[in-house]
C-alpha cells in the first residue's frame, strides 16, 4: 500500500450543523470498502460557511477543497479529483482567503485544533517565547503600540487596561477572558476556541506573565458545548506540555487557567456581570468605579478581555507589534474579524485590515442576499447595535468611522436583511430582548424595556400618536442606564424608525 | 450544560458528592449548580440546604442566584431539549415563522414539554451558528440551515 491519502473535514460546530460528522463517518467507510487508506483529519472551520462541509484533500502539499459537501458526493472523491462535481480548486487560492490578511486566524482551519504540534509547526508559541524575556513592562508597552483595542464591543485599548493591571497593586491579578459571545451575527470567539484553542491559551498566558498574573479564566458561554470541549481539552494538553502550569516553557514563571460555563443570561458578557457570575453570584451589573482593573474578580486587579482580544496578542508578539499595527484605518489598528452573517449568499468569517467599507462587504464579500433580494438593511455590531441603510454603506469599518454615523463596530457581526424584514418587528424584538436579559438593576432598562414592547405594539396597531413616546422613552433609557444593554438598545429601536418611517406607519393598512 | 435529564433520583449522598467535588473552585457555586443539573436534570430542591450550608449563604440568596440564570431549571425538563434560535441573524433567515409553526404543530409555547414527555421546547439567543440560520440545538447537536422538513424529521427522530 502507499501512502496514506490526507483527508480534511472540520470540526467546527458550523460544519457539524451541516452534517460534517456523518460526512466524516463515511467518507471513512466509503475509503475502507475500496480498500483506500486514508488519514482523516479533523481541523477548524476556514470560515466560509456557505461551502461546508467544505473537505480539503491534500495532493502533494497543496489542499484541495470540495464544497458544500453532501454524503452523496462521497463516492466521487475517490474517482479522479479534478472532474468532482464540488471541486473548489486549491484552497488558498479561493477569492475568499487570498483578499484576507489572517493574523489572528492564520491556523484557524489549516492545523488540527488539539495538535501542539501543527500550532507550534505554524508559529505558536513563538509570541510566548519572546515575551517570556522581556520584562512586564515591556510587554504592556508592546501590546500599547500594536494599537490593538478590544474587540468585544468597547474598543477600549488593551495596552492601557494591562497597564493599569500592572501597575495596581495587589498580591494576586487575574486574567479573564470573556467568551460570552452572546450578540446575534457573532462566531468569531466560538470559530478561534473550536479551532485554534492554543491562540487564546498562549495570549492569556502572556497576558498573565506581562501584568502580574497567575490565574486566568474563560467563562465560556453554555451555548457553545463543543467549544467547551475543545478548551477543556486544550488546556489539559497545554498544562502537560508545559504550555501552562508552574514552569511556562521552562522559564520558572506560572500561569494557570480554568474552563468555567455561563448559564444562559446576556448580560453576563457585561464584564462586571461576568466577574459577578464567576464569583458564583447573580450577574447582576456593577457599578465603575471601581474599575475591574483595580478591583475586579474577588476584588483583585483584573484583566477582563475579549476572545479576540486575548487570541490576537500571540501574533503581534510572533511577528512585532508594528507589523500588526501597518494594518487598519486612522485610530483602528490590525485587523477587524467580520463576521457575516443573516441572509447573504456567502455568509462567514473574514479577517481583514480596518477600512474596508460596509457596502465592500455586503454586496461585494457576501456577494448580497441569498434570497436574491434587494438588502434592506444591515445590523452591525449585535443586538445592540444600528440598523444600517444602504445609503450609509459608504461608511468604513472602523470605530470613530462607525460612531461617526451612529453605529457601532462592536464584536464585528453583520447581519444582512432582505426587503422583506419588517423594522417594526425588528425594533419590537430589540426591546423584547431587552426585557428578557435585563438584569434588573436600574428601572429605566427592566421597566422601559417593557413599555417598549407595549409602545411598538399601539404603534403596530396603528397608533401614530404613540411613536413620540417611543422616542421618549429611548431618550430615557439611554440617559438612564447603568450599562449598554439598557444604554445601547435605543440604538436598533430609533435607527429602525429614523430609516425606515414606513415600516412604522401603520395607519394606512389598518385603514385600507 | 445540556445534559439529558436521566432517570436518576436526587440522593442526599449524591448531592453532598457534588458540592464537595467542586468545593475547593474559587467562586464554586455555578460549576456545583453546572453539575447537579446534569447529574438530575434540575436543581433539586433537596439540595438547596446543604448547598446553602456548604457556601455559606441564605437559601434567599442561592434561590436568587439559581433564578437569575436561564439555564437552570427548577423541574426536570422533557427527554431531550430543542432550542430553537429566535435571535436576530436566524430572523433574517425566516427563523421567527419556523420557531412559530414548530410550536404551534406541537401545541406549546416557549418552554413548554410535549404531554408524552419526549420534549422541551426552549428559546435561545444565538448559537454562533448565524451564517447557516436559522439554527437549532437538540441536546448538545447543533442543526444548521433548518427548514420545516429538517424541523420534521428532527420531531419525528425524538418522537415528540
Ligand atoms: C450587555 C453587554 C454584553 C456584552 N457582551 C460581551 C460579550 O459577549 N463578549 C465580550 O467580549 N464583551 C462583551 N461586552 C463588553 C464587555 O463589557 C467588555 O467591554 C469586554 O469584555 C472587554 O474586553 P475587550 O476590551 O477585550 O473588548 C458586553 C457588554 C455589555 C454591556
Ligand atoms: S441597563 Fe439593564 S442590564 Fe444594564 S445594569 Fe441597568 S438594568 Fe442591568
Ligand atoms: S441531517 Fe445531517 S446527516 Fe442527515
Ligand atoms: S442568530 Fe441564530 S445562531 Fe446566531
Amino acid at each position: 500500500m502507499s501512502e496514506k491519502l490526507t483527508i480534511w473535514v472540520p470540526m467546527d460546530s458550523a460544519a457539524k450543523a451541516l452534517c460534517a460528522d456523518e460526512l466524516a463517518a463515511d467518507i471513512a467507510a466509503e475509503a475502507a470498502g475500496r480498500g483506500v487508506a486514508v488519514d482523516i483529519r479533523r481541523n477548524g472551520s476556514r470560515g466560509m460557511v456557505w461551502l461546508e462541509p467544505l473537505v480539503e484533500i491534500d495532493i502533494d502539499g497543496t489542499r484541495l477543497g470540495f464544497g458544500p459537501m453532501t454524503q452523496a458526493d462521497v463516492p466521487a472523491l475517490f474517482n479522479g479529483l479534478a472532474t468532482h462535481p464540488r471541486a473548489l480548486g486549491p484552497v488558498d487560492e479561493l477569492e475568499w482567503m487570498r483578499r484576507q490578511s489572517r493574523l489572528t486566524f492564520a491556523r484557524c482551519g489549516v492545523t488540527r485544533p488539539l495538535s501542539l504540534e501543527d500550532y507550534r509547526a505554524h508559529g505558536g508559541l513563538a509570541g510566548l517565547k519572546r515575551a517570556l524575556a522581556m520584562s512586564g513592562a515591556d510587554i504592556v508597552a508592546e501590546v500599547t503600540a500594536s494599537g490593538l483595542r478590544g474587540r468585544g464591543g468597547a474598543g477600549f485599548p488593551t495596552g492601557i487596561k494591562w497597564k493599569t493591571v500592572l501597575e495596581a497593586p495587589g498580591a494576586q491579578k487575574y486574567i479573564v477572558c470573556n467568551a460570552d459571545e452572546g450578540d446575534s451575527g457573532t462566531f468569531a470567539d466560538r470559530m478561534i476556541m473550536e479551532g485554534d484553542p492554543f491562540s487564546l491559551i498562549e495570549g492569556m498566558a502572556i497576558a498573565g506573565i506581562g501584568v502580574g498574573a497567575t490565574k486566568g479564566y474563560v467563562y465560556l458561554r453554555s451555548e457553545y458545548p463543543d467549544a467547551i470541549r475543545v478548551m477543556r481539552e486544550a488546556v489539559t494538553i497545554a498544562r502537560a506540555e508545559g504550555v501552562l502550569g508552574g514552569d511556562l516553557l521552562g522559564s520558572g514563571r506560572r500561569f494557570d487557567m480554568e474552563i468555567r460555563v455561563g448559564a444562559g443570561a446576556y448580560v453576563c458578557g457585561e464584564e462586571t456581570s461576568l466577574l459577578n457570575s464567576l464569583e458564583g453570584k447573580r450577574g447582576v451589573v456593577r457599578a465603575k468605579p471601581p474599575l475591574p482593573a483595580l478591583a475586579g474578580l474577588f476584588g483583585c486587579p483584573t484583566v477582563v478581555n475579549n476572545v479576540i482580544s486575548l487570541a490576537s496578542v500571540p501574533v503581534i508578539f510572533e511577528k512585532g507589534a508594528a507589523h500588526y499595527a501597518s494594518f487598519g484605518v486612522g485610530r483602528s489598528r490590525g485587523t477587524v474579524t467580520l463576521q457575516i452573517a443573516g441572509n447573504v449568499k456567502r455568509g462567514g468569517l473574514f479577517e481583514t485590515g480596518f477600512g474596508v467599507s460596509l457596502g465592500e462587504v455586503v454586496d461585494d464579500l457576501a456577494g448580497g442576499t441569498a434570497s436574491g433580494r434587494p438588502v434592506k438593511a444591515v445590523q452591525v455590531g449585535g443586538p445592540l447595535g444600528a440598523y444600517m441603510p444602504r445609503e450609509k454603506f459608504d461608511t468604513a469599518l472602523g470605530y470613530e468611522e462607525f460612531d461617526a454615523v451612529g453605529g457601532l463596530v462592536g464584536h464585528a457581526g453583520l447581519v444582512v436583511f432582505d426587503e422583506g424584514a419588517d423594522m417594526l418587528e425588528m425594533a419590537r424584538f430589540a426591546m423584547e430582548f431587552c426585557a428578557i436579559e435585563s438584569c434588573g438593576k436600574c428601572t429605566p432598562c427592566r421597566i422601559g424595556a417593557v413599555r417598549g414592547v407595549e409602545t411598538l405594539d399601539r404603534i403596530k396597531e396603528g397608533d401614530g400618536g404613540a411613536i413620540e413616546l417611543l422616542s421618549d422613552l429611548c431618550e430615557t433609557m439611554k440617559d438612564g442606564s447603568l450599562c449598554a444593554l439598557g444604554g445601547f438598545t435605543p440604538y436598533p429601536v430609533m435607527s429602525a424608525l429614523t430609516h425606515f418611517p414606513d415600516d412604522f406607519d401603520r395607519r394606512k393598512e389598518a385603514a385600507e | 450544560m445540556h445534559a439529558q435529564p436521566p432517570a436518576k433520583a436526587p440522593e442526599r449522598e449524591d448531592i453532598d458528592a457534588i458540592i464537595a467535588q467542586h468545593h475547593h473552585l474559587e467562586g464554586p457555586l455555578l460549576p456545583i449548580l453546572h453539575a447537579l443539573q446534569e447529574a438530575f436534570g434540575h436543581i433539586p430542591e433537596p439540595a438547596h440546604a446543604p448547598l446553602a450550608e456548604a457556601l455559606n449563604i441564605t437559601r434567599a440568596e442561592l434561590h436568587g442566584v439559581i433564578s437569575f440564570y436561564h439555564d437552570f431549571r427548577a423541574a426536570p425538563a422533557g427527554r431531550q431539549v430543542l432550542k430553537i434560535c429566535r435571535a436576530e441573524a436566524c430572523q433574517a433567515m425566516g427563523g421567527a415563522a419556523l420557531a412559530e409553526a414548530t410550536l404551534k404543530r406541537l401545541g406549546l409555547d416557549w418552554h413548554g414539554t410535549t404531554p408524552n414527555g419526549a420534549l422541551t421546547i426552549e428559546p435561545v439567543y444565538c448559537l454562533g451558528l448565524c451564517a447557516c440560520a436559522p439554527a437549532v440545538m437538540i441536546g448538545e447537536r447543533v442543526v444548521g440551515r433548518v427548514d420545516a422538513a429538517r424541523m420534521d424529521r428532527l420531531l419525528e427522530v425524538v418522537g415528540a
